[in-house]
C-alpha cells in the first residue's frame, strides 16, 4: 500500500487498461520463476520494476531470419506477455512491430541510440551474411554487417535471439551461399548472450532482459554465451519420456504401438541427448506439450550448431553425458541379515560337537567293556 | 510280552550327576530364549524373512529331529516285519528316542509357527483340511505317530507303576496294561505305516517348491530319498545311542548286536547313493557337479558323508570295532542331517535378494529343545525299564532258535 501511494502521480506500466499492479507483480514473478530464477530474486525484480519505473530501451534488429522468434514471442498467450514485455521494456525499434516506416524508422533508431547510449539492449534476430562484404542483406541501404557493428558498439547488452543470430541457423546451412554467420562471430570481443532455438523460447529472453533491467547484470553464461539457467542441461536429462529410455522402451517406427504409447523417440532420431535447451521443462507459449517431443516428434536439435540443419533428421546421436539411473529401485527390499554372533556360535557349537564326538569315540575304543560278562550274541558269534 | 520284564531294567543310580547338572544349566539358559521367542515374536527373535519362512526350527528340529527319531521305525521294521527277534532289546530304547524326538519336533513347531494356538485346529477341524497338502499329511501323521509312539512305549512305564505304591498310577496301569497289550500289534502296525508316510512327505514338501530347489536336490524321487535316508539315520541313531549310553551310563556294551545292525546300514547307505546318482544321470543333471559352486560342494560333502560310513562298516571286523562303529554312526547321522538341512535350507533358493542364517536366539531354542530331549531321556532311562537288562539277550535267544 505504501509503495502504491508513491506511484500515484505518474502512469505506470500496470496502469494501462486491464492490468493492475497485482497482475503485473504476478506476471513478472511468474515469468522470472518460469526460467529458473529463484522466487525471492523474482520478487526483487518485480519490486524493482515497480519502484524504478524501469523501461530499458530495446533495439531489435532483424537480419537473415524468418521472424519466427518474434512471432513466438508475440504468441506467448497466458498471461498476456506480449503486452507486458512491450510495456516493461521500451521497445523503441523493432522492424516488425514499428508503426513508423522508411526514413521515420531510421530516425527512430538513431535517436534511440543517441538517447540511451551505453544503456540500451540490442536484440539481434537473424544471421548476418558476411560474404562479399555482406551485400546479401541490407536495411535502409546499410548491410546487416554494418548495422550490427554500429548498433552493437554503443549497446549496454547484446542478445542474439534464435539459432540464426546465435550461430547462423538455417541460412548458414550448407552450402551457405551468403556466408551467414552468428552475431558472436561478427561482434568479436563483445559479450553476446545467445538464446538459440528455432524459435527461441521467449521466456529465456524475458529472463535475461529482466535480470539486466533489474540488476544491470547478465546471467551466468556457458562458453557459447548461452544462459546456463536455460541451456545448462540437455533435453534428455529432463525429458518426460526419459523413463521409457531407461526402461528400453523405444519407438521403432512412427505410428507403431510404442509411438502411440508415448515411448522414447531416441531411435527415430531424437537429438535430445545432445541438445542443450530447456524445452522439456519450459514448453512454448505456455501450451502444454507445445514442443517437438511433446507432440510425438523427435527433438531435432535446433539449438545446436552441430545438429540442426546439419545432422539428418532421423539419424541417432551419441549419448552425451550418459546419466543412467545408477540404481533401479528394488521391487522389494533385500531381506535376511546374517549376524556375526550367530555364525560364530554356530561354528563353536559345530566344533564342540565334533570334539565331543571324537572324545566319545576315543572312549569307545580305549575303555574296557563295562561288564566282564560277555553278552549273548557275542557268544553266538 | 511278559518277557519285557526280564529284557529291560531301569539304569538307576543318582540323577544329579555333574554332566546332568551341566545339561540342566544349558537348558535353563536356552529356556530364556523360549520366553524371548514368545515375548518378542518371530521377527525379533529369528532371522526368518519372506524368502525363508522357515529356518532351523523346521529344518533341524523337525526334519532332522524326526529322522533321528526314526530309530523306533527302523528297529521295529527289522524286528516285526523282518522278524529279526535278536534286536528286540533295542526296540524300547529306540522307541523312547523316537517318542522323545518326535515330541520335541512337535514342541519346535510351536516355536516356528506364528500362531501356535491354531495348531489345535489341524486335528479338530477336518472340514478345513486341504487334502492335496503335503504339510497336512505331515501334520496329521506326526500328531498321530507321537501318540502311537507313547502308547508303544507305555508298557515300560506301566511295568514300573504296577509294581509301585498303590494309587492312581498303579490303578490306571493295572487297568490299561491289558488293553495296550491287546492293541499293541495294531499300534506297531500303525507305528510302521505312519513314518513311511510322513518321512516321504517331508521330501514331497520340498519337491513342491519346484525350481526354487536346486536341481541336484529337486527330483521326483525326493520322497524316496527322504524315506531311505531316515532309515539309515534311524539305524545309526540306535547304534549311536546304545554305544553312548553304554559309555556314559556305564551299561554293558551291545557291540555284537550293534555290529550286525550296522551290517544292515551298509546296503541302505549304498542304495541311497546309487538312487541319487542314477536319478541325476537319468535326469541329465550330472553335469551340474562340474560347476564347483556351493551346491556342488554340499552335494559332494553329503555323498562323502553317506559313502564313508558304508566303507567304514564294510568288513565284519570293522563292524565289531566299537570305536569305528560309533564313528561311522556319527558320520551317518551327520550325513543325513546335512542332506536334510541342504534340501530344506541350503539348496532352497527363494531369490537372490533373500539370505538366511539362523539367529543366535534360533540356535539357542534348538539347543534348548535338544537339551530338554536328553534330560528327559536320562530321567526316563534311569527310572523306567527301557535299556536292556544284563543277560537279557540270552533270554531271547532260545525263542529265536
Amino acid at each position: 500500500m505504501r509503495l502504491l501511494g508513491a506511484f500515484e502521480k505518474d502512469q505506470l506500466p500496470w496502469e494501462t487498461p486491464g492490468v493492475d499492479r497485482r497482475d503485473f507483480m504476478k506476471v513478472v514473478t511468474a515469468a522470472a520463476v518460469a526460467v529458473g530464477i529463484p522466487f525471492t530474486v523474482a520478487e526483487q525484480m518485480a519490486e524493482a520494476a515497480v519502484q524504478r519505473k524501469l523501461k530499458p530501451s530495446v533495439i531489435w534488429l532483424h537480419f537473415q531470419e524468418c521472424t519466427g522468434c518474434t512471432e513466438s514471442l508475440l504468441r506467448t498467450s497466458h498471461p498476456a506477455l506480449s503486452t507486458l514485455i512491450l510495456d516493461l521494456v521500451s521497445l523503441d525499434y523493432h522492424e516488425t512491430l514499428l508503426a513508423a516506416a522508411g526514413h521515420q524508422a531510421e530516425k527512430c533508431l538513431e535517436e534511440t541510440m543517441k538517447a540511451n547510449e551505453g544503456k540500451y539492449i540490442l536484440v539481434i534476430e537473424g544471421a548476418i551474411p558476411v560474404k562479399d562484404d555482406g551485400i546479401y542483406c541490407k536495411i535502409g541501404g546499410r548491410t546487416a554487417l554494418e548495422l550490427a557493428n554500429t548498433v552493437a558498439a554503443k549497446a549496454g547488452a547484446i542478445i542474439a535471439i534464435g539459432s540464426c543470430a546465435s550461430w547462423g541457423g538455417i541460412p548458414s546451412a550448407d552450402p551457405n551461399p551468403t556466408g551467414a554467420t552468428g552475431a558472436p562471430d561478427v561482434l568479436k570481443g563483445k559479450t553476446v548472450v545467445t538464446i538459440p532455438g528455432c524459435p527461441a523460447n521467449p521466456y529465456n529472453l524475458l529472463g535475461v532482459v529482466l535480470q539486466y533491467a533489474t540488476f544491470g547484470t547478465l546471467p551466468a553464461l556457458d562458453e557459447l554465451g548461452r544462459p546456463k539457467f536455460a541451456y545448462g542441461r540437455t533435453i534428455h536429462e529432463h525429458c518426460p519420456r526419459r523413463a521409457h529410455f531407461d526402461a528400453g522402451r523405444f519407438v521403432q517406427v512412427f505410428g507403431d504401438a510404442g509411438h502411440r504409447e508415448g515411448w522414447c523417440l531416441y531411435k527415430t532420431g531424437c537429438k535430445g541427448p545432445a541438445t542443450h535447451a530447456n524445452c522439456s521443462v519450459q514448453h512454448f507459449g505456455e501450451v502444454v506439450d507445445a514442443w517437438p517431443i511433446g507432440i510425438g516428434h523427435p527433438c531435432f536439435g535446433c539449438t545446436e550448431k552441430a545438429l540442426a540443419f546439419r545432422a539428418p533428421l532421423h539419424s541417432t546421436v551419441d549419448i552425451e553425458r550418459p546419466t543412467p539411473p545408477d540404481t533401479y529401485p528394488p521391487i522389494a527390499a533385500a531381506q535376511g541379515r546374517i549376524s556375526p554372533l550367530a555364525t560364530g556360535v554356530a561354528g563353536a557349537l559345530l566344533g564342540a560337537g565334533v570334539v565331543a564326538g571324537a572324545m566319545a569315540s576315543r572312549k569307545m575304543e580305549t575303555g574296557a567293556p563295562a561288564s566282564g560278562k560277555p553278552s549273548g550274541p557275542e557268544k553266538e558269534g | 510280552m511278559s518277557a519285557h520284564a526280564h529284557l529291560h531294567a531301569p539304569v538307576g543310580g543318582p540323577l544329579w550327576t555333574r554332566p546332568f547338572r551341566i545339561l540342566v544349566g544349558v537348558f535353563a539358559f536356552c529356556a530364556l530364549f523360549f520366553v524371548y521367542r514368545f515375548a518378542a515374536g518371530l521377527g525379533a527373535s529369528t532371522a526368518l524373512n519372506d524368502g525363508y519362512p522357515w529356518g532351523i526350527w523346521i529344518a533341524f528340529d523337525v526334519v532332522v529331529g524326526t529322522a533321528l527319531g526314526c530309530g523306533g521305525y527302523a528297529v521295529a521294521l527289522l524286528v516285526y516285519i523282518l522278524n529279526r527277534g535278536t534286536y528286540h532289546p533295542l526296540v524300547r530304547p529306540a522307541l523312547l528316542t523316537s517318542a522323545l524326538g518326535y515330541t520335541m519336533a512337535a514342541v519346535a513347531i510351536h516355536f516356528d509357527v506364528g500362531r501356535p494356538w491354531l495348531l489345535l485346529r489341524v486335528p479338530i477341524f477336518p472340514h478345513h483340511w486341504n487334502l492335496d497338502s503335503a504339510l497336512l499329511e505331515v501334520a496329521l501323521c506326526v500328531m498321530t505317530y507321537i501318540a502311537v509312539l507313547w502308547l508303544e512305549i507305555s508298557p515300560a512305564f506301566m511295568e514300573k507303576w504296577r509294581e509301585g505304591p498303590p494309587g492312581f498310577l498303579r490303578r490306571t496301569s493295572e487297568k490299561a496294561a491289558p488293553i495296550v497289550d491287546k492293541a499293541l500289534p495294531w499300534l506297531i502296525a500303525l507305528g510302521l505305516l505312519l513314518p513311511t508316510m510322513h518321512q516321504s512327505s517331508l521330501g514331497t514338501v520340498m519337491l513342491l517348491t519346484g525350481t526354487k530347489l536346486h536341481p541336484l536336490w529337486s527330483t521326483p524321487l525326493l520322497p524316496l530319498l527322504f524315506l531311505v535316508s531316515c532309515l539309515g539315520m534311524g539305524f545309526a541313531v540306535v547304534v549311536f545311542e546304545s554305544a553312548l549310553s553304554s559309555g556314559v551310563l556305564g551299561r554293558q556294551r551291545e557291540t555284537p548286536m550293534l555290529a550286525s545292525l550296522a551290517g544292515i546300514m551298509v546296503p541302505v547307505l549304498a542304495v541311497f547313493s546309487v538312487i541319487r546318482f542314477v536319478d541325476l544321470g537319468l535326469r541329465g543333471k550330472l553335469g551340474l557337479l562340474g560347476t564347483f559352486d556351493l551346491y556342488t560342494g554340499m552335494f559332494l560333502i553329503e555323498t562323502l558323508l553317506f559313502l564313508a560310513p558304508a566303507f567304514m562298516l564294510l568288513s565284519p571286523k570293522a563292524r565289531n570295532d566299537a570305536g569305528n562303529l560309533f564313528r561311522a554312526a556319527m558320520v551317518m547321522i551327520l550325513g543325513g542331517a546335512v542332506y536334510r538341512l541342504d534340501a530344506y535350507i541350503v539348496a532352497f533358493r527363494p531369490g537372490s535378494r533373500f539370505a538366511y542364517f539362523p539367529s543366535f536366539a534360533e540356535m539357542m531354542v534348538s539347543l534348548g529343545v535338544v537339551a530338554l530331549e536328553v534330560i528327559l531321556y536320562v530321567v526316563i532311562v534311569k527310572h523306567f525299564p527301557i535299556l536292556s537288562a544284563p543277560g537279557a539277550e540270552a533270554a531271547v535267544r532260545p525263542a529265536r532258535a
